[in-house]
């Protein structure tokens, strides 16, 4: 996968997240995930379609996005709820529209879907395109995140209407 | 000091409503009254006066072009400023929302300070 997609991803996660949540998230070492499983306790994830096609999920630890939503919202949230579901989404959809911001810089013209939460123990993340996955991790001072994303090949023909 | 002006907040996204509600309280903005979609939306603009509306453009059933363009095209409310809120700032969704009278947008992730400025902006060219 292309590094300008990587970073696109990285920059639009920081963003939002330094942005909406007051949260600075540390990104490490991007690894390939050959399983569907999610690195995370609840995630959100995103159609991709356009000069490239796939989908791009955030899968979150418990701790970490209910400081992140807390942070959001001005008010403590301590168990996963409708306002963390919700949340997820919203923070799915704004890193997509964030990164297909910095993507267009690079002419790459992305649309995507609404986003679907899924959570509990050991659920999965069904990517579009199959598998296998790019996995960023990222650390807060409250827990970590994955950023997952699983793309396939650039196509130069124009995106579908929105 | 809070400020007085009543501002109408239409997202489909309940928690979205609560974080502009913290985002306007920390911009001093305490008089906020929500819509879940752009009916219910025009429903609360005909029964109060509603001195700006900040609206999701992405919502099922009526869009937040489509609440404008009927928000311009009653004459009870045509006047209502109308700030946009978008994930992303798609040229041809600018243009058609200035052409349907919107009078600013804002793009996903903002900080209260922007969406202070925008409303301040917006109310300033109004007067």
């Amino acid at each position: 996968m292309d590094v300008k997609i990587i970073n696109a991803f990285v920059d639009g996660t920081v963003s939002v997240l330094k942005t909406m949540a007051f949260v600075e998230p540390k990104a490490g070492s991007p690894y390939i995930k050959n399983d569907d499983f999610a690195h995370g306790d609840i995630s959100g994830i995103i159609g991709l379609a356009g000069s490239f096609k796939g989908s791009l999920a955030l899968s979150f630890s418990s701790t970490c996005i209910l400081n992140i939503v807390s942070n959001m919202l001005g008010e403590q949230i301590t168990e996963i709820n409708n306002d963390i579901i919700d949340a997820v989404g919203e923070i799915t959809n704004m890193v997509s529209g964030a990164a297909r911001k910095n993507l267009e810089m690079d002419h790459l013209a992305i649309n995507s879907s609404l986003p679907t939460v899924i959570f509990g123990k050991d659920h999965k993340i069904t990517h579009v395109m199959g598998g296998p996955s790019i996995i960023i991790p990222f650390e807060t001072d409250n827990g970590s995140f994955v950023v997952d994303i699983c793309i396939g090949e650039e196509n130069h023909s124009k995106p579908p209407g929105d | 000091m809070e400020k007085d002006i009543k501002i109408l907040v239409v997202d489909d996204f309940a928690t979205m409503r609560k974080v502009i509600k913290n985002l306007l309280k920390q911009a001093r903005f305490e008089n906020v009254v929500e819509a879940e979609d752009g009916v219910a939306a025009l429903r609360i603009l005909k029964s109060q006066k509603i001195d700006l509306i900040i609206s999701d453009w992405n919502m099922p059933n009526m869009t937040g072009l489509d609440l404008l363009k009927a928000v311009r095209a009653d004459s009870d409310i045509a006047q209502t400023p109308f700030l946009m809120v978008t994930a992303e700032a798609l040229q041809e969704n600018v243009i058609a929302a200035v052409k349907a009278g919107v009078n600013n947008y804002i793009v996903k992730p903002f900080t209260a300070e922007t969406l202070n400025e925008k409303i301040t902006r917006i109310l300033e060219k109004i007067g």
